[in-house]
């Protein structure tokens, strides 16, 4: 036999384990983990993430407004709103270029769907938060300083 | 399958429909410790989040640890009605899975 016994194993562990989501999930086969893009969310550099997401030079634009506070008082809840007024937008991407892993978040959109998003993020020190926007297979981004500040003792 | 709980407020305004949702989740990063004990407490977070009205998917969220504590979001779709239904479900980077629905106002 060309596979050992431990390799069979564990490739039928990790079938069975995806059936299993697969078949307790409400997301169709393919969809499920598969989508989430690992190295992007797990890379350290803000040029990294931005490679791993295609989404590398984007272009500074005003029709991109990224809605932050100036102060942050607690890293760990920071409300963020990116818009922008472009047409037909296909996703907003979030990244935080100091935290540990810049990439947040991203937003893919429905064509129905309007160019703004609003979530709480994380982050671990002062920094830009960075919005970017794909829109008519363009890449458009906005950025918007925030300041952290830490221990959340409301200084 | 986990059953965790969800906020969703789902309303008409004009001719777009506004949405804000609350999925309720730790959403450890895996770079935190425990305190009492020092350890590494494990990496627990929702990475995909679908929004579907009427069998249409109207958003896709990819979400990583850098996502807040029970995570809110808000946005707006348009080709709404009142009474449709908006369903939200997400699965998290443990296989766990939730889902919740609300009816457009």
């Amino acid at each position: 036999m060309t596979v050992d016994r431990r390799t069979f194993l564990r490739a039928g562990m990790a079938a069975g384990t995806t059936a299993l989501a697969v078949g307790a999930g409400l997301l169709s086969p393919g969809r499920v983990l598969a989508a989430w893009p690992k190295n992007a969310f797990m890379a350290t550099s803000l040029d990294d993430a931005l490679k791993a997401m295609n989404l590398s030079g984007a272009q500074a634009s005003s029709q991109v407004m990224v809605d932050a506070p100036d102060i942050a008082e607690n890293g760990a809840v920071v409300s963020v709103t990116v818009k922008t007024e472009l047409p037909d937008v296909q996703s907003i991407t979030v990244l935080v270029p100091k935290n540990t892993m810049p990439l947040i978040s991203s937003y893919e959109f429905g064509p129905q769907t309007e160019g703004f998003i609003t979530s709480r993020i994380k982050m671990r020190e002062t920094s830009d938060v960075i919005g970017v926007v794909k829109a008519g297979g363009k890449l458009h981004m906005a950025k918007k300083p925030v300041k952290v500040t830490l221990g959340g003792c409301g200084g | 399958m986990a059953k965790k709980k969800m906020k969703i407020r789902a309303w008409m305004d004009g001719d777009r429909a506004n949405v804000k949702a609350i999925i309720f989740h730790p959403m450890e990063t895996g770079q935190r410790k425990d305190k009492a004990t020092g350890k590494v407490i494990p990496a627990h977070y929702i990475t995909e989040v679908k929004c579907t009205h009427n069998g249409k998917t109207v958003l896709t969220c990819l979400w990583g640890p850098g996502v807040s504590k029970n995570p809110f979001m808000s946005f707006r779709f348009r080709g709404a009605k009142k009474g449709d239904t908006l369903k939200i479900a997400w699965v998290d980077n443990k296989g766990n899975t939730g889902e919740g629905e609300a009816t457009i106002k």
